[in-house]
């Protein structure tokens, strides 16, 4: 599914890139971010939409800190190329594992997983590792040094 | 000190600090980190689904920021649609010692989206500050990862770059662990 690219013009480029990490916080933020990027409050919840619906955002939110609201962790694990399919579909299928990538390295199958706490974190690791058999790696983060704040596009 | 630096020493100090939330608030977040409506007045939209008035919203929002338990309320863009199909986890071993200062300065690099200390699994595996590289083809990441090497070069022992090859899942953090409606699965990545 090689899905479509698409190009955003100067004015999209500086809405998208100015409000990544901070929406106004008062009543109409919309019509604050439009007088900003010289449209009006109606065009900037239409583009808003579009994007939304064409798949260019992911949502308008809030992006959680899980660490605060209980435990998350990076993990991976070193699968046989002939069982990836089998046991990336077992570690998505977890409702705890938000993010699953392929990728290039011995450990080849990288997920990171969030729970309420630590307990239920420390389950389904173990759950997984009794179910796959393969070699885990658990990498909760130490310190962050830059967060995941956007970046200029 | 810039407001991101900021930001992260208030995270790293908070770590292990109060993380319980009222009910009202778990609410707002579960609601909040969903997506915003894209209404006029999203905000007190919101407050009504709450049955709370809209300035209480804004300041609970501002109030959970200022904890660190919501990071940004903010566009959130899918960088895959925008053309941004390679990514790099870049990982790097460098001495206990010096990681914070050299942390910091990966951190701070324009084209790094995340930076992290993590442990070492020895004997598997050896790196401990991890640093995300983005671009729209493998040679705009590759001259990224030179960056990257020249600043760490004369520290770091060794390193990899984790080429994505493909985005299995992929779903916002949501502290509501059932709600897996926006998965997107089986994208091909390059």
């Amino acid at each position: 599914m090689a899905a479509e690219i698409i190009e955003l013009n100067e004015q999209e480029r500086q809405l998208l890139n100015q409000y990544q990490h901070e929406l106004p916080l008062c009543p109409n933020p919309y019509a604050e971010m439009a007088a900003s990027c010289g449209m009006t409050e109606k065009e900037v919840i239409e583009k808003l939409r579009y994007w939304d619906e064409k798949g260019v955002l992911s949502r308008v939110g809030a992006v959680i800190n899980h660490q605060r609201l209980g435990a998350s962790t990076l993990a991976a694990l070193a699968v046989p190329e002939d069982q990836l399919e089998a046991v990336a579909d077992l570690v998505s299928g977890y409702p705890e594992v938000n993010h699953n990538y392929k990728r290039e390295h011995r450990f080849n199958l990288w997920f990171v997983l969030a729970a309420p706490d630590q307990q239920q974190l420390d389950e389904v690791l173990e759950d997984i590792e009794a179910r796959t058999q393969l070699p885990l790696l658990n990498l909760p983060m130490l310190k962050a040094h830059h967060l995941d704040l956007g970046f200029a596009l | 000190m810039s407001l991101n630096e900021q930001k992260n020493q208030q995270l790293n100090q908070d770590q292990s600090a109060d993380q319980s939330l009222d009910p009202t608030d778990r609410r707002l977040v579960e609601l909040t980190q969903k997506g915003l409506p894209l209404d006029l007045h999203p905000y007190r939209t919101v407050a009504e689904q709450l049955e709370l008035e809209e300035a209480e919203v804004i300041d609970r929002l501002q109030r959970l920021m200022d904890r660190g338990v919501v990071r940004r309320i903010g566009l959130v863009p899918n960088h895959y649609k925008l053309g941004y199909r390679y990514n790099a986890m870049t990982v790097w071993d460098v001495p206990d010692e010096k990681i914070t200062e050299l942390g910091e300065q990966v951190g701070a690099l324009p084209f790094v989206s995340h930076s992290y200390e993590r442990p070492r699994a020895l004997p598997l595996w050896p790196y401990n500050l991890f640093a995300m590289v983005h671009g729209r083809s493998e040679a705009e990441v590759e001259e990224k990862v030179a960056q990257l090497k020249q600043l760490l070069e004369a520290d770091c022992r060794q390193h990899q770059r984790l080429y994505s090859r493909r985005i299995l899942k992929k779903t916002g953090m949501r502290i509501k662990q059932r709600s897996n409606n926006s998965t997107a699965k089986d994208s091909t990545a390059k």
